[in-house]
This record gives C-alpha cells, structure tokens and sequence, in this order.
C-alpha cells in the first residue's frame, strides 16, 4: 500500500476527561478532498483539533506519512504540512492583510503573488489591519494565510459558515482550485452538505464521535435517506 | 498577469524592508535630543535619566508591546544590570563601556536562565512569578551587605573615563551623551528585530497565542529569545544608571521600579518603540516639575495625569497622537 499522507488509527480523544472522538480511523492520500459531515457537536472539528494536537489523545495512532506525530507539538505539525483553518478565523488584528499572509511565509509554490491571484479582494485590502476587514475578507485571509505556509493538507473548518452567498460562490472557487488546479490534499468540514459533496471525493459522517457511514462523495448526493438519518437539519439549511 | 491598484512588490522581505524605512519624525526626534544639550544645559542630569529610563521602557515594550509578555518585575534585570556594573567598578575596573557590556550580558544570562518558566505561564501566574523573581533579587541584594551595601547603597563606584579621555562631569554632559549614543544604538537594535521577520512573528503571537503555532510558530523559542534580549537591554540601562551616578541605591530592584517603568511604558504607547521613550520623558519631567513646585503633594499630580491618559488618550502619548494626526487627515480631506 502507498504511504497516507495521514493516517488516523483507532483515534480516541477529547478534552480533559470528556472524550469527543471514539475509535476514528481514516487515511488520506496526497491530493485527496474528504468531506466531514454530521450534525452539530458530533466531533468535526475536534477532529480537526485532533489532527492538530490541540485535544487529548488518548489512545490510538496518529501518523503523517508513516511518522507517528501524536506527540508532536502543534507547530512542527504545521511545519510537517498541515495547514489548519480554524472555525474561528482569528486573523491577527493588528497586522495588515499583508502581514498577516507574510508572517505565515514558508519557502513553496504558494508565493504572495500567486495568493493575490487566487483572492483578488485580499490584494486590494493588503493594507488594511485584520479586524478592519468584513468577515468573507477574514476567512479568505485565514484560508490565505495557512496556504502561505505551503501545506500538503488542508483542515478547513466550516469555511462558508456565516457569509454571503456571492463570498461564498468565491470561497467555493478557490477551494476548487487549491485542491483539482494545484493538487492540495483536503479535509472539509461543512454544514452544506451539498456543497462539501461537491467540493471533495470522499465522506465521512460522523455520529457522537464515531464515523458511520463512508464512501465517495458523489454516492452521497443523490442518497436522501443517508442524508436525512445522519445530517437532518443541516439539509435545510443547504444553499442558504 | 493581474493589475493591482498599487504596484506589486515582489516578495515578502521587500515589504518588510519597505516598512523599515527611516521616516522623517524619528531624525527630527534624534535631534531634538542632541538639542538639549544646548537648550537645556542646566537639565542634563535629568535628561540622562530619562534616556536611561526610556531604554528601560524600550526594552520592557518588546517584551511587552510586541510579544504580549507582560512583566511586573522588569527591574529584576536593570538592577541586577545596574549591581554587575556597580561592582565590576568598585572592584577595579572602571572602565565604562566593557563594564556596561558585562553588565548586558549577564543580565542577559540571567534572562536566558529563567525565560523556560516565562513560556510556560500566562496571565496572572506570569504576573506573580516575574515580580517574585524582582523580589528574590531585592532581598538578595537586602542581605549581600558584604557585596552590595545593602540598604545603603553601593558606595565608592569608580567609573574611569570614556576612552580615556571624556571624564564624567558635574554638569552631566559627558553622562548625557553616553546614555544617548547607547540608548540610539539599542533603539536601532529594536527597530531591526520589530522589523524582522522574527519581530512580526512576535506580534503575531501576541495578537493570537493560539493561532501562531498552526502557522508554524515555535512560540517557546520566540519568547525565550525575545526574553533574553529584552533582559539584556534593561541590564543595560541599569549599568548605565549605576555608571552615570556612580552609585547603586537598591531601589534599582524594588517593585516600585518595575511597577513604574510600566506605567511610563502605558503612558507612552505600548508597541511603537517610541512609545517608552516618550512615556519616560512625560512621566520624569512631570515628576521633576511637581516635585519642585508642590513637594509635599508631588504624587498627586502624578496620578492625575495618569488617570488623564487612560482616560482621554487610549494607547498612550504616542496612541492619542495618532488619532489627533488621523482627525487632521480627515478634516483636510473633507475641507477639500
């Protein structure tokens, strides 16, 4: 078997005493898109979180490219190639946009150029300081930012969440570039159902902390009944 | 290619290096400072102070107002600075510049031995644990009669003079100028690291100590680095305090010292380099003005002008007079 990019084995964790994520195993190759999907408070993004070492792992394996990194301190994980765009955003409020992108720099394809080309927005709020920008401009610039560290992996957490359906039309298209154009590997969690299913080639769901259900993403689509066992509310809230 | 609405720059070291560049009201405050030599030349006692304490302040603000680390017990490193300095001279060798190197450094050493703590505390825990530090000094420096003076000072500082050739005289000149050139140097050392990229990663940990690491940010070394220099840089100033007076009271490692070198920090601006060295002027020539005209109730006024900035002027002399320059802005343009 080629060697995952990442590899969850029987991945048990949570915070403190309370454990989210019960028994995950999931592998990603290079350059694959795998969509997370589930209600909310199922353990999405304490995956994510996971992945990044900022829960308790608690027990089984957590590889990247056949190296165990479970102990490893969050930032040599972004060094390795992961590059996590939390929920929360969080630019740094008192860089400009710029500053925000070249703090992150890390030699790789993806230069301050190449980023302006792929959100032309950021380009002409370089100067503006992060809290001055709206929050569509907030995400791209979390999502720019983590791309200025040339990851291998993506972690996006929630991305559309809260903006406008034109801002998200932009988001949808970059996505679409990093990872068919440029080839970067990705794991999306999204409360678009839809939406995720489309961007990635593969699923999970997840149900309290446990995955239960998987398979590619274009299955999913057209699968109502799955959809409406597992997701539930969120179809509602497609395309909003 | 794309069109920007300004001209491209090519890489990420060319803006950085854009933002470096040499304004014009810091060579106006360069010299202003040279000028009070002559405008002023009955108060250079005082302005040798306040370089002094305004290198204090600069370093206190890279540690404070670039990497967030807040401390209460700064003046730890510019005692123990000031002591180093002190007793290398009573003991024979005064000779001031490698006698303020020594002090640097060791003030340095002291900062790189106990910066491991410092990454691994926030908030009120750092608060107790850096001006714990400040105080084991005090009393240590209290009981080291033998070595220190105790209570009564460090006495018989035998500074030599600069080159051999600039004694240091009664009017201060000579005092003045030494602090000045060692305070315009370490500034441009500020200035480098603030502009480097080591300085925007320290703003990006302050700005966001949980999301600098998913960036790839080794925050323990950031702040075990910048804590050194910050150390070394107060150790320095402390020396140049003991040097210039040729004396070392121990208030140089008392909690009041620490405590106030912040308040002149925050009455400056926090985080714009000038900042410390304008809140160090403010804060002593007040003192110095009050003091004369109101003995008895000198501190007071202090506080009133304290309470005056946070106040009306968020963000210090230095904040407050940014927004007086963006009203002016706007008021032009819309006069137009």
């Amino acid at each position: 078997m080629a060697e995952r990019l990442l590899e969850l084995d029987q991945v048990t964790a949570g915070y403190g005493e309370a454990v989210v994520l019960d028994q995950v195993s999931l592998g990603l190759g290079e350059g694959e898109s795998l969509a997370l999907l589930g209600r909310n408070g199922v353990g999405k993004s304490t995956l994510l979180m996971t992945v990044m070492g900022h829960t308790r792992l608690r027990s089984g394996r957590l590889a990247w490219r056949g190296q165990d990194i479970g102990r490893l301190a969050a930032f040599k994980r972004a060094r390795l190639g992961l590059g996590w765009v939390a929920q929360e955003r969080e630019v740094f409020p008192s860089l400009t946009a710029e500053e925000n992108l070249t703090v992150a720099s890390r030699p790789g394809p993806w230069t301050l150029e190449k980023i302006y080309e792929l959100f032309p927005r950021l380009a002409e709020r370089r100067d503006n300081l992060g809290n001055q920008l709206s929050g569509g401009e907030q995400q791209m610039l979390a999502i720019a930012r983590t791309l200025m560290t040339n990851p291998k992996l993506l972690l996006l957490d929630e991305p559309c969440e809260g903006l406008a359906p034109v801002i998200i039309d932009e988001l949808v298209d970059a996505i679409r570039r990093m990872t068919e154009q440029e080839g970067l590997a990705m794991i999306l969690v999204e409360q678009h159902a839809d939406l995720a299913l489309e961007l990635t080639q593969r699923v999970i769901v997840l149900e309290r902390g446990a995955i239960v259900h998987q398979g590619p993403s274009k299955n999913l689509i057209d699968d109502q009944a799955t959809k409406s066992r597992y997701l539930g509310v969120s179809l509602v809230a497609d395309g909003a | 290619m794309f069109a920007f609405a300004k001209p491209a720059l090519a890489t990420p070291a060319d803006r950085l290096i854009a933002a470096a560049r040499w304004r014009w009201y810091e060579t106006a405050f360069w010299l202003g400072t040279l000028l009070v030599l002559f405008a002023f030349p009955g108060y250079l006692q005082l302005a040798s102070q306040i370089a002094i304490v305004g290198l204090f302040a600069l370093s206190l603000d890279l540690l404070m107002g670039y990497a967030g680390i807040i401390s209460l017990g700064h003046a730890a490193f510019f005692g123990f600075g000031a002591y180093v300095a002190g007793i290398i001279a009573k003991y024979g060798w005064g000779e001031p510049l490698s006698g303020m190197v020594i002090a640097g450094l060791s003030a340095g050493l002291l900062g790189l031995i106990v910066s491991p703590i410092i990454t691994r505390l926030h908030g009120i825990a750092l608060l107790m644990v850096t001006m714990g530090l400040c105080v084991l000094l005090f009393e240590a420096a209290n009981r080291a009669v033998w070595l220190t003076g105790g209570d009564d000072g460090l006495q018989g500082v035998e500074i030599w003079p600069i080159f051999g050739t600039f004694t240091f005289d009664l009017l201060g000149r000579t005092a003045y100028l030494y602090a000045l050139i060692v305070l315009f140097l370490m500034f441009l050392v500020a200035r480098r690291i603030v502009h480097s990229p080591f300085g925007l990663s320290l703003q990006a940990m302050r700005d966001n100590p949980r999301r600098a690491p998913a960036i790839g940010t080794d925050m323990g070394e950031r702040v075990r680095i910048v804590y050194t220099i910050s150390a070394a840089m107060a150790g320095v100033a402390g020396a140049l305090i003991a040097q210039t007076t040729q004396f070392v009271a121990l208030e140089v490692l008392s909690f009041q010292r620490s405590a106030e070198i912040m308040i002149i920090l925050i009455l400056g601006g926090t985080g714009r380099l000038f900042g410390g060295l304008i809140g160090a002027a403010v804060f002593m020539i007040a003192r110095d003005q009050l003091a004369t005209s109101y003995p008895q109730y000198w501190y007071l006024g202090i506080g009133a002008l304290l309470v005056a900035v946070v106040m009306f002027a968020r963000g210090g002399v230095m904040g407050g007079f940014d927004r007086l320059v963006r009203w002016w802005r706007a008021r032009a343009g819309a006069g137009r």
